[in-house]
């Protein structure tokens, strides 16, 4: 059987996919990246070479703000952004999708389609309020198990009212409510309320949200934030069963593509990576004011790519 | 006296030229850079936009090479810039510069004013000598200008990654050098035939984009992670809304000899439909532009503004409207101090890949095949 793998290296997890000829998932793998994306990208495939053992890889892509590190380490076919890797997944697995919710660890964007083609899309510009660093956040603040957020979420009776545009307002609110002796049901039943709010303002803004609709990344795990969506939309909202790994399941189809329009073979290094040596060093370039950080990614003491120079000199190896 | 001035993108061309043509010793700053910023965020107010701490920083980098005179830009209207050269001559001040500043207000009728300033800053000087200055100058402003519009075409084109931007910056030198008129025309001449020299892909019609926005975000590559080169990489055709030949002609010689404002009209007239008021800044040119840019048959249009920017909000708040009605994708993007461009060159990218399914949608149209692919449309 042929398989292709998909690589999503985001903030704050990297996700690791295998799929079939027909897109199905064959196994998956969802890490947090914890800093350490070389070494988390390796854990990952290590992972999924277990289940793949019977399987041709035919092809790899990657994509997430980490991407072209995990293209020089996995061999990848196919680099690409994850705004239309998670278009690709959501479209794949909700034929006729119109709209795709999707907020991770510091992003959140909304994807707009018809016909399955992207028409429009936006993406949170200059703040992270909503996104789920901040949940995570103040799941430790509460001292709530991230996982069990949602679900207290839903079992709020009077939803309080939280500031949602920016994360210290909206803190220093919910401090606020809970000082007064509010329930801590109710008072994260507000946040998610307050945080869609924020989304549809914001990243949503002027958008036409028409069903299907599909809310995918990290935070769709939250029970309460799919109640919240569909209360302020007024309409059903699907959470795919791989909602975790949806940019990873784009990165995994775009590279088929890929390798079938281009048709000489793939261009993935095999699971002995996971093996290898990867070491990433820095230097600052002395040539210009600019000091740009330069990256060299060193495998087995050969550097196999290098980036972060504005000019070009040090990226020609 | 050692006069020195911000930068703005090429600007410093022109402006180096015009200043030593009235005999004045003149000290261009360094190119910004990460250290600029860094003096620059550290001695201005959190609240004030980007431009005015990179200027910040320019000039305490100029003082460093030893400038002690300072040509600013005045404004008017509701963008803060106006006042910048004031809260700019305040802060330096306060750091213990000793300089002497020059605050150019548009003229806006009030020429005597400006004369004024302009006769403190370069003292004595023959009308031929200033006549001359000028001439150098914007023959220089409009060959740095010429060389960027034929690079943002071509640079779409290039087999070699990075080749235009190369030619480009030698054409940039060598306009720079060149102290005669005859010797900034043959500068000018073979840096444009060095750019559209180089290797270039045929049979292949890139996308077009149309740059808006706030004039120094726009204008400036350090600020703004080089929009301008990363899209025209992607294999997309960039033009910008704003040349400074362009906007000196509007607002300077054109208001000076008071005849009509043409450009600057018709720009008001595409964006009256969504805002007939002035707004301060660029944010009426931002929603005209886009407007144009639609009637003109572009692909898309990506506005740029400084964080916080009052015009630029007012702008971003119109454009999703212009973007419905005339059918044209628009894309806002802000910027502040950051200097991590992955998540300029992300947003770039699915824009890019947005624009290019959309043309071959609407080349397809009544045939739509369906399987356009989103991989290998240009590789990074």
């Amino acid at each position: 059987m042929r398989g292709y793998i998909g690589v999503d290296v985001g903030s704050v997890s990297t996700n690791v996919v295998a799929i079939d000829d027909e897109g199905n998932v064959i196994d998956k793998v969802y890490l947090r990246t914890q800093g350490q994306p070389i070494k988390v990208v390796q854990e990952g495939l290590r992972a999924i070479a277990a289940k793949c053992s019977d399987i041709e890889i035919a092809g790899a892509g990657t994509t997430g703000s980490g991407r072209r590190l995990a293209s020089v380490i996995v061999g990848a076919d196919c680099v690409k952004n994850e705004i239309t890797a998670h278009a690709v997944a959501a479209s794949h697995v909700v034929p006729g999708v119109q709209t795709v919710l999707e907020i991770g660890g510091q992003d959140s964007k909304i994807i707009i389609l018809r016909n399955g083609v992207v028409i429009d899309f936006a993406m949170n510009t200059v703040c992270a309020a909503g996104t789920g660093s901040f949940l995570d956040h103040q799941a430790t603040r509460l001292n709530i198990p991230i996982e069990q957020f949602g679900d207290l979420a839903l079992k709020a009776e009077v939803p309080v009212r939280i500031a949602g545009r920016c994360a210290v307002f909206a803190e220093s609110d919910m401090i606020h409510k809970q000082q007064m002796g509010h329930r801590i049901e109710d008072i994260v039943c507000g946040l998610c309320e307050a945080l869609v709010r924020n989304y549809l303002n914001n990243v949503g803004k002027g958008k036409d949200i028409l069903p299907p609709i599909v809310f995918q990344g990290g935070v769709a795990a939250n029970a309460g934030m799919k109640r919240a969506f569909e209360k302020a939309l007024g309409e059903t909202v699907i959470v795919p069963e791989h909602y975790n790994v949806m940019g990873a399941i784009g990165a995994a189809i775009l590279a088929a593509e890929e390798v079938k329009r281009r048709g000489t073979g793939t261009l993935f290094r095999g699971f002995d990576v996971v093996d290898e040596e990867f070491e990433a060093r820095s230097f600052e370039c002395k040539g210009c004011p600019n000091r740009c950080e330069v990256i060299n990614i060193i495998r087995d003491g050969d550097t196999i790519a290098r980036w972060g120079d504005r000019c070009g000199k040090w990226e020609a190896l | 006296m050692k006069v020195t001035f911000p930068h703005m993108g090429n600007l410093y061309i022109p402006l180096r030229a015009l200043f030593e043509n009235l005999g004045l010793t003149v000290i261009v700053p360094p190119k910004s850079s990460k250290r600029t910023l860094t003096l620059g965020t550290r001695n201005s107010p959190e609240f004030a936009c980007l431009p005015l701490k990179v200027n910040v920083g320019n000039f305490i980098e100029a003082f460093e090479l030893g400038a002690d005179a300072v040509v600013m830009a005045g404004g008017v209207g509701p963008c803060r810039f106006g006042y910048y050269g004031e809260v700019e001559r305040e802060i330096l001040e306060d750091l213990g510069y000793n300089f002497e500043m020059f605050i150019i207000e548009p003229p806006q009728g009030r020429f005597r004013e400006v004369l004024h300033e302009l006769g403190r800053l370069v003292g004595r000087v023959t009308a031929s000598q200033v006549i001359h200055a000028v001439r150098i100058a914007w023959e220089k402003l409009s060959s740095v200008e010429a060389l960027e519009r034929l690079a943002a075409k071509v640079r779409a084109r290039e087999l070699q990654k990075g080749s235009v931007t190369k030619a480009l910056a030698q054409a940039l030198k060598d306009i720079d050098k060149a102290e005669t008129l005859g010797e900034i025309r043959t500068a000018r001449l073979d840096g444009l035939s060095t750019i559209s020299g180089v290797p270039q892909r045929e049979d292949y019609t890139p996308l077009r984009v149309g740059i808006v926005g706030e004039i120094y975000v726009v204008l400036e590559p350090f600020v703004n992670l080089d929009v301008e080169r990363e899209l025209g990489e992607m294999g997309v055709e960039v033009e910008r809304s704003i040349y400074l030949g362009d906007w000196i002609g509007l607002h300077v010689i054109k208001d000076m000899l008071r005849f009509g404002r043409g450009s600057l009209k018709r720009v008001k007239r595409l964006a009256s439909p969504y805002l007939q008021h002035f707004v301060g800044g660029h944010g009426i040119e931002s929603v005209g532009h886009s407007v144009e840019y639609a009637r003109k048959g572009f692909d898309g249009v990506v506005h740029l503004a400084p964080f916080t920017c009052m015009p630029e909000i007012v702008a971003e708040s119109i454009l999703p409207r212009v973007s419905k009605d005339l059918d044209i994708p628009i894309m806002s993007l802000i910027f502040d101090e950051h200097s991590a461009d992955t998540g300029v060159v992300t947003r770039l990218e699915a824009f890019v890949d947005l624009i290019s399914r959309r043309r071959s949608r609407l080349g397809n149209l009544g045939k739509d095949t369906g399987d356009v692919s989103y991989a290998g449309l240009y590789r990074r």
